[in-house]
This record gives C-alpha cells, sequence and structure tokens, in this order.
C-alpha cells in the first residue's frame, strides 16, 4: 500500500510535554514540499500527563481522512507502547527513545524497531530542564526529518520564521533538529522505504482548522457579537473571531472596537446574548458543543416561536453527559433538528472541512436573518481542531448580507398597520422591525402565545395560525440550503449517504470499493431540512447505506421522519468511538453486507 | 388578556412634555394583575418617570422575564419595543440587546422569584458585565402566578398564606447588588411614589447597572399577618435612609447647593441627584457605607429604603468593550468585512 508520498506515521506522547510544535512542523514542512498532507491530533482532556498522538497522513492522490494503521509509530510514551504497536501494519517501522533499554512490549514480528537516544542526546546538549524536555520533540522531527527526506531547507526556514525573534530559542530548535536528523543519517538506513519527493500539488491551498475557518466566516459575513462560555472543542472559534476582529475590526482613526465578544456566565446567557442582539439587528453568534446546546434549550425555542435571527455553531463532541470532549462524533443531528420543547424544527448545516467551514459560516447568517430563526453549524472536533488541507479561501467583493425582511421607519410608512407575524407573501416569513424604530413598528415579543399581530393570545385558531406559519418557513426553507454534494459513477447500484466530517472517508472508501467491482455514488448531505435533491437521489440504488458518526443512525431518523424514506432500505454503518472516520471502515462495513446479500 | 386597549381619552388640560406627550401616551395594554397589585403602583411610577424624563418611547426596550412582575412591561408604554423572554434570562438577552444597540433606554423588569432564584446567576452577572439597564425588581417574596409558594427573598418567620413560616435565609438583592459591585442600588416601596419617582429616574440616568429593588406586595398570597412584604409590614417598617431628589438640567436649583446634609451626585449627562441621608453616619456615595447601614437596618427589623448606593464614575459594559458610540448595529457592512484583497493575505498565514 505504501510508498513514494503514500503512507501514513504517528507519534505517541504524553501531553503537556511540547510535541505540539513539532508535529506541526512536521506537518507544515510536508505540505511545503508540495506533497498533500493532513494532521490528525488526538488529545486527552487534560492538561499534562496523559496519552496524545498525532497522526500525519501523506497522500499523494490528495485523500485527507484518517488512515486505519500506519507505516511508521514514534512511540514516546511507554504507557502506550502496546497500543502503538498494534497500530503498525505489518513491516512497518518503530522509533523509540533508546536512551532507555527496549521495553519487551514494544518487539513485535514483522515490524523493525530503530532506536535513537532522544533523551540522552538532549541531555547532553542541552543545560536547562525545560529545554532537555521540550526540545526532544524537536529532535524527533529531525530524525523524522532524515527517514521520510523530508527537506531540511525548509524545515530549517520554518524554524527561523517561528523563532527568529528569539535568537536563543532558534539556535537551540536548529541544534536539536540536527542531532536528530544527523543520528539517523549516521546510525540508519535512510530514507525509508516509503518517504517524501517534492510535488506541487499544495499551491493552491492552505492547512487550516474548522474553529478558525468558521471564526473567519463569523467576521466576513458581518457578525458584530459574539457570546460564549468556554467549551472543548469550540473554544478555539471565539478566540480566532476574537484576534481576527483585533486585527480588522479596530476602528483605525477611534481605536473603537466594531465588535462586542461577551464571555457569559454560562451557555444559557451566551444564547440569551445572541438572542438580544439579533433581535436588536445585528448578527450574532455563540460557539460551543453538545453540552451547551442541552443547555440552550429554551432558549433556541424562543428564537424560533419568536421569530429572532441567531448563529450557533456545534463543535460536537462525544456525549452524552461530559461523555469524551476531546474526542468527535455526529451525535447532536437529532438534538439539533427539533431542539427545544414543543413543535420546533430548526436549520442546519453540516460542513465536511474547514473551506466549507468558512462557506456555510456566512451562509449561516443570511439564512438566519432571512428566515428568522436560529440557525446552527454542526462542525465537529475533528473538523474544529484539526488541521486540514483545503482550498485557498476566496471572497467576492460583491457579497451583501441578506437582512432578510425588515421595515425601517420609511417603509413602515406605507403599511396601514404594522403586524410583525403576518405572511403578506406566503413563504412563512413575516416582516420585522427593529428596536428603536419609531411609527407604527413597535410591538412585544413574547415566548408566551401570540397571534399574528404579535398579541398575546390563548386562542387555539391564532395559535395554530401561527405555528402552522413556521411550519411553512422551514419547508419553504428547505428550497434554500445548501444543495448536497454528489459523486457519481456510471452503473452504480450502491449509494453512500453521509455528512459532514465523513466526507473524506466515504469518498476514499467508494474508490476502495470500485476497485473490488463495487459501483457506489455519493451523496453529502449539507444542510437539514433535506431539499429536493435528497429526497430524489434516494431509492434510486439496489442498496442504500447511510454513514455516520453516532450509535443510533440519527442521520437515518431524520431521513425517514423528514421524507417518508423506508428506515429499512437503508443500512446504517456506524462508527461512534470518538475518532475520525477510516475508510477501512466504510470499505468493511459495506463488503461485508454485500457479502451476506443472497445473489 | 394582555392586548386589551385601555381607550385613549385625551383631556384639554393634560400637561405635555418636552415631546408634546401627555403622561396617558407612556401608559401601556390593561392590566391583568389582582386588584391592588403592588406592581401597578410600580407601572404607573414609571409611566411617571418616563414621561417626566421626556424618553422617546420607540428609543426604550422593555425587558423581561417570567412571573406576574414580568407581565407588566405591557402594561406600560406600549410604543416602545418589549421583549418577554424566559424565566430568569432577562438580563442576557438585554445585555446582547445593548451590545448591538446601546442608544436605546433599556428597562428591565423582574420579580424575586426571577431575579432571586431560576435567575439569580444571571444577575448577578449582568451586576458584573454594568450593562447600562435600570433593572426593577418588584420583590413580593412569594411566587404568585404558580400560588404563593415562597421565594428566595422571604424572610425568616414570614408566614405563608396557609401558616407556614419560611425557615431558609433570605437573599437580599441590595446586599448581593453591593457586593458584587453594583454602581446605583436602590430600594423603595410600591406604595410611596414620591419616592419611587425620582429613584426610578436617577436609575434610567445611571450610567450602568442601576438596581431599584420594590417592596411590592402581592394582595392574593402575601399580603396577611404573618408576612413580611405586606403593605402594613411595609408600611410599618419601612425607614427611608436616604431622600434623593432628581434635579434635571433645565430646572432651576433653588435649594442651596452648600446645604451640609445634602450630597450632590452628578450623573453623566449633566443631571444630578441631590441626595439627604437621615442619619449622620451614612454616606451614600461609600459603598461600605451602604453595606454597613442597610444590615444595621435589617438587625433593627427595618427595611431601609432610598437611594441607597451611587457611584457615577464605574466603567460599563460599553467602557470595558471599547465599542463606539455609534451602536454596532449601524456600523456598515464595508466596515465589519475585511475584503477579498486581506483574505488573500491572510491565506499566506496557513501556508
Amino acid at each position: 500500500m505504501s510508498g513514494v508520498n503514500d503512507f501514513a506515521f504517528k507519534i505517541g506522547t504524553v501531553n503537556g510535554t511540547g510535541s505540539a510544535s513539532a508535529n506541526g512542523l512536521l506537518m507544515q514542512a510536508i505540505f511545503r514540499m508540495g506533497i498533500p498532507v493532513t494532521g490528525k491530533n488526538i488529545f486527552p482532556s487534560n492538561i499534562q500527563g496523559l496519552p496524545t498522538w498525532y497522526e500525519i497522513r501523506v497522500s499523494k492522490d490528495g485523500y485527507t481522512a484518517r488512515p486505519a494503521e500506519v507505516d511508521l509509530v514514534v512511540a514516546l510514551n511507554p504507557a502506550t507502547y502496546a497500543k502503538d504497536v498494534a497500530t503498525v501494519r505489518p513491516g512497518g517501522y518503530l522509533l523509540y527513545d533508546s536512551t532507555w533499554p527496549l521495553d519487551p512490549t514494544l518487539v513485535k514480528e514483522g515490524i523493525t524497531i530503530l532506536g535513537i537516544p532522544f533523551g540522552r542526546m538532549c541531555v547532553e546538549a542541552f543545560e536547562r530542564d525545560r529545554d532537555r524536555t521540550l526540545l526532544r520533540n524537536i529532535a524527533y522531527a529531525g530524525a523524522l526529518a532524515a527517514l521520510l527526506e523530508i527537506d531540511m531547507p525548509i524545515v530549517e526556514a520554518l524554524l527561523n520564521e517561528k523563532y527568529g525573534h528569539k535568537k536563543r530559542l532558534l539556535d537551540a530548535n536548529h541544534t536539536a533538529i540536527r542531532l536528530g536528523y544527523d543520528y539517523a543519517k549516521a546510525h540508519i538506513q535512510c530514507p525509508l522505504p516509503f518517504h517524501l519527493e517534492k510535488m506541487d500539488a499544495t499551491r493552491g491551498s492552505v492547512v487550516i482548522d474548522g474553529n478558525t475557518a468558521c471564526a473567519l466566516g463569523a467576521l466576513y459575513a458581518g457578525a458584530t457579537v459574539g457570546a460564549w462560555y468556554p467549551i472543548t472543542p469550540a473554544t478555539a472559534l471565539m478566540e480566532a473571531f476574537g484576534s481576527f476582529c483585533e486585527k480588522y475590526r479596530v476602528d483605525p482613526e477611534t481605536g473603537f472596537n466594531n465588535y462586542a465578544i461577551l464571555q457569559a456566565e454560562d451557555e444559557m446567557s451566551a444564547a440569551g446574548i445572541v438572542i438580544g442582539a439579533g433581535w436588536a439587528g445585528a448578527r450574532a453568534f455563540t460557539n460551543t458543543s453538545g453540552p451547551g446546546i442541552s443547555l440552550m434549550q429554551e432558549f433556541i425555542g424562543l428564537a424560533y416561536y419568536t421569530d429572532v435571527p441567531a448563529v450557533f455553531f456545534d463543535v460536537q463532541r462525544c456525549g452524552p453527559a461530559t461523555g469524551m470532549p476531546t474526542r468527535t462524533q455526529q451525535a447532536d443531528l437529532l438534538s439539533l433538528a427539533y431542539a427545544s420543547h414543543g413543535d420546533t424544527k430548526h436549520l442546519i448545516l453540516f460542513p465536511a472541512n474547514p473551506g466549507e467551514c468558512f462557506e456555510l459560516a456566512v451562509a449561516s447568517f443570511d439564512l438566519a436573518e432571512r428566515f428568522q430563526t436560529p440557525v446552527f453549524v454542526a462542525s465537529d472536533l475533528d473538523i474544529g481542531m484539526n488541521d486540514w488541507m483545503v482550498d485557498r479561501f476566496t471572497w467576492d467583493d460583491g457579497y451583501q448580507p441578506d437582512r432578510g425582511k425588515v421595515l425601517d421607519a420609511e417603509a413602515l410608512e406605507k403599511v396601514q398597520r404594522f403586524s410583525r407575524y403576518l405572511d403578506v407573501d406566503g413563504d412563512g416569513i413575516a416582516a420585522r422591525t427593529l428596536p428603536g424604530v419609531g411609527g407604527k413598528g413597535a410591538y412585544f415579543v413574547r415566548g408566551s402565545g401570540h397571534d399574528k399581530h404579535a398579541a398575546y393570545t390563548e386562542d387555539s385558531d391564532a395559535y395554530q395560525e401561527l405555528v402552522d406559519r413556521l411550519r411553512r418557513k422551514f419547508e419553504h426553507a428547505a428550497t434554500a440550503m445548501p444543495a448536497p454534494v454528489f459523486h457519481r459513477r456510471e452503473g452504480a447500484d450502491v449509494a453512500l449517504v453521509t455528512i459532514g466530517g465523513c466526507d473524506a472517508a466515504v469518498r476514499e472508501a467508494a474508490d476502495r470499493l470500485a476497485e473490488s467491482g463495487i459501483v457506489a455514488d455519493v451523496m453529502r448531505i449539507r444542510a437539514f431540512p433535506f431539499g429536493p435533491e435528497v429526497r430524489d437521489f434516494l431509492g434510486r440504488h439496489e442498496h442504500t447505506f447511510v454513514i455516520e458518526q453516532n450509535r443510533d443512525a440519527q442521520l437515518r431518523s431524520l431521513l425517514t421522519i423528514e421524507l417518508g424514506v423506508r428506515r429499512d432500505d437503508m443500512i446504517p454503518v456506524l462508527d461512534y468511538g470518538g475518532m475520525p472516520l477510516t475508510a477501512k471502515v466504510v470499505v468493511d462495513a459495506v463488503s461485508t453486507h454485500l457479502a451476506g446479500v443472497p445473489a | 388578556m394582555t392586548s386589551i386597549a385601555k381607550p385613549l381619552v385625551r383631556h384639554k388640560q393634560s400637561r405635555t412634555n418636552a415631546l408634546g406627550l401627555t403622561i396617558r401616551d407612556y401608559e401601556g395594554g390593561m392590566s391583568t394583575l389582582c386588584a391592588g397589585c403592588g406592581h401597578d403602583s410600580v407601572t404607573a411610577a414609571l409611566i411617571q418617570a418616563a414621561w417626566e424624563l421626556d424618553l422617546e418611547p420607540h428609543r426604550v426596550g422593555k425587558m423581561s422575564g417570567i412571573g406576574c412582575s414580568s407581565k407588566t412591561t405591557a402594561y406600560f408604554m406600549k410604543q416602545s419595543h418589549g421583549f418577554n423572554s424566559v424565566h430568569g434570562r432577562m438580563p442576557s438577552v438585554t445585555s446582547g440587546a445593548a451590545a448591538a444597540n446601546r442608544t436605546l433606554t433599556y428597562i428591565g423588569i423582574s420579580g424575586d422569584g426571577d431575579s432571586l432564584s431560576i435567575g439569580l446567576g444571571q444577575l448577578s452577572h449582568a451586576i458584573r458585565r454594568n450593562v447600562n439597564m435600570l433593572y426593577v425588581l418588584e420583590n413580593n417574596g412569594v411566587y404568585g402566578l404558580t400560588k404563593g409558594q415562597f421565594s428566595a427573598s422571604a424572610d425568616v418567620g414570614s408566614k405563608s398564606k396557609k401558616g407556614e413560616a419560611n425557615e431558609q435565609s433570605p437573599i437580599d438583592p441590595v446586599l448581593l447588588a453591593l457586593t458584587l459591585g453594583a454602581t446605583f442600588v436602590a430600594r423603595s416601596f410600591s406604595g410611596d411614589k414620591k419616592q419611587l419617582v425620582p429613584i426610578l429616574k436617577a436609575g434610567l440616568k445611571h450610567k450602568g447597572f442601576g438596581l431599584v429593588d420594590v417592596i411590592s406586595p402581592c394582595v392574593s398570597f402575601n399580603d396577611h399577618e404573618g408576612s413580611t412584604k405586606s403593605y402594613a409590614f411595609t408600611r410599618e417598617h419601612e425607614v427611608e435612609v436616604v431622600h434623593t431628589d432628581f434635579v434635571p438640567l433645565r430646572r432651576e436649583i433653588t435649594m442651596p447647593e452648600t446645604e451640609e446634609d445634602v450630597a450632590v451626585v452628578q450623573m453623566h449627562d449633566g443631571v444630578s441627584l441631590r441626595m439627604r441621608s437621615t442619619s449622620e453616619q451614612y454616606d451614600p456615595t461609600s459603598r461600605d457605607s451602604a453595606y454597613a447601614h442597610v444590615r444595621a437596618c435589617q438587625a433593627r427589623g427595618e427595611i431601609a429604603t432610598g437611594l441607597l448606593f451611587v457611584d457615577e464614575s464605574g466603567r460599563d459594559m460599553h467602557d470595558m468593550l471599547n465599542t463606539p458610540p455609534t451602536p454596532l448595529v449601524e456600523v456598515p457592512f464595508e466596515r465589519l468585512c475585511p475584503g477579498r484583497d486581506e483574505l488573500e493575505a491572510l491565506m499566506e498565514r496557513y501556508r
């Protein structure tokens, strides 16, 4: 399988020891060599002392899904030796720190063991304890540069960019990288059979994480109010928004901030702030994860029932309860789709990667204001926190925000009477006014029963008229949501339906399956409610698989509930252990199922 | 039904304010509260205060949560914009609205259940955030809409209608606010409009969060003998510790400025407060003094009322956020979106 520019390796360390910068350095150096590369950080919910891994996949063909096994593991954490060895493919390699004697757990038939005394070399080369610990990481990066033929001038240039302003640190890093590099060159036959050769396949790409991309989308969409409560894995989204705002939103003349970020006392308050700001006419958003969504339920229902725009970024993690905060999942689908008590239905966008995070973040604000309703951007930990190679983001300066139907003072002059919830156009969307406008524009937002004039009511007909309008609005929204992405193959009799971050693995699986004669079309759904294209696609194949990252086949449930597709006509492929999906899971599930089907 | 409108009768001799509006123009829908409810008196005082301050009704946001008190935002200023949100969470909605549009006057109406139980966190953090708003806490010690359960402000020993005595220690919003750093803390009584109106006006003009705890008896569930939040009990035990006069800009000050026991507090837009303490040891511009005095009154079984503490030098939410005088909702999109060239340049950082 593996070869030049087509392999994967993994580094197992202890968190809090500074391996992140070495791993980032490796990833970025490979990217600058023009070779498609993906990095997955598998980290604990902890600050220091627990196992952490970084997986790097290099793929000349541009596959970005997590690899099922690796060709090389750098095992630097004795606590996970057994686990680490188990993921190395037969014929693969293991690199350990030979400062200490070889642990018998690391020995496995068919795997070549390489030892480099990183610890001892760093103790000899550096005097400070801190340097000795931190620079061991840079030393293994140097060794990998030799073993994999990572371009040293690029590595050294990256170190210069990063530490150029701190001479001592820069020198120490250069020394460390050389320690590993020179030792490997001198003692091990370099390069390994799988290694790197420069390509030109990353020119139009960037390496970025989804949280940063969502923040950039919010910035470009003109969001001015961000409210949040810190939570893994969503925290970095607002932090990135804050640093973008510091750069782009401080008025150069007055020094005032054209944005407001409020760190609230809890997620309920964050939701309230977003709804208050949305009511007042600002583009406002919050970033959270499953536990936050649970807490926000009541407010989400309020915004839905009173037609207030609000954007929620849900960077999903493993639930329920605290669950596994640093593991990924797509298990909030149902709780987002029908969030809050009573009859509610919500608009959801499902980005598959940071590129779509940027694009759909912008779209979320347009949809929220156009449909005057909560919109969720359902990202996940894998998309949000990992570095993905995606196309450079672009921006059309002709973009104008869709503010929806808003009556200003002038427009109000022309109407006889302003009725806040009157559906004039038949699309379920009633025109709103913003607080501060005079004349007939004032009305009373209330979470209690209200009629189309926004007046309090307990009348059955008036109540039903209002909630029926909300249903019409939702149905109308289905025609305006981003369409699914299709990857079709001639003569396909298998359909692979998926969502969000499963995208890369499912597309790769379709390629693998095609090699074994199983021809599959792929449909990746990008929004809820489902548009007509989703309905049209389903039921046209002999076998339809729905691939998602949760235990209960939530996407399949939504397809059944909303489109009436028979549940048993869709075979669930479920992966919910908290790791990014691999193509192997999909290939195995589909092949096994089809093998069991009588011809 | 809160949607029932009062008939608008305009008397020829009705006085008008600077905007040419009569006090009737500041009224709202017909109250659906019980006859004699303290909250209706607070509503009347608010109407009076807003009219006297010449507030433009459509430039006011009336904010509330859930409960009897929270219903009252429908009973005043029908030409204002209103938001009746969820239980205990009006402060966050107001924070968001204020962040987006700082030029409106925000009046939050809450109760002791809404503020001190389910909404205690939100109240506390709105104080810390120093949201620029008037926060009126209509305090009756009881859950009215659900028919008479004790609230968190019920005093120890105060009896319910059924005769049970409350044993849990009360939360005093005034002491809480003083502890949390509130810059405007007052207590009044719904039955004392003369005292309440100037306090509300001062609160509306205060820069930052203005808390007014108003003892506002519940005639249906907490106005019996043995209750410490009844009309009779409050009248007997109320002690006005600070007398406040609100002096608008255009009114000539006739009292000598140097009168010894009068503290003059200058507010941000030129109006001033003239505060006279009834005790020599009490300084309403000192947080510690206010706290000690309110505690001392409590120990004597007295309810200290008046504008108990004020600090006009505090930094409000907008100062802390460094937001411009122009509300964020009016900043043109072109100033918010960095545009294509900046994005292209930024992309280099991710290579």
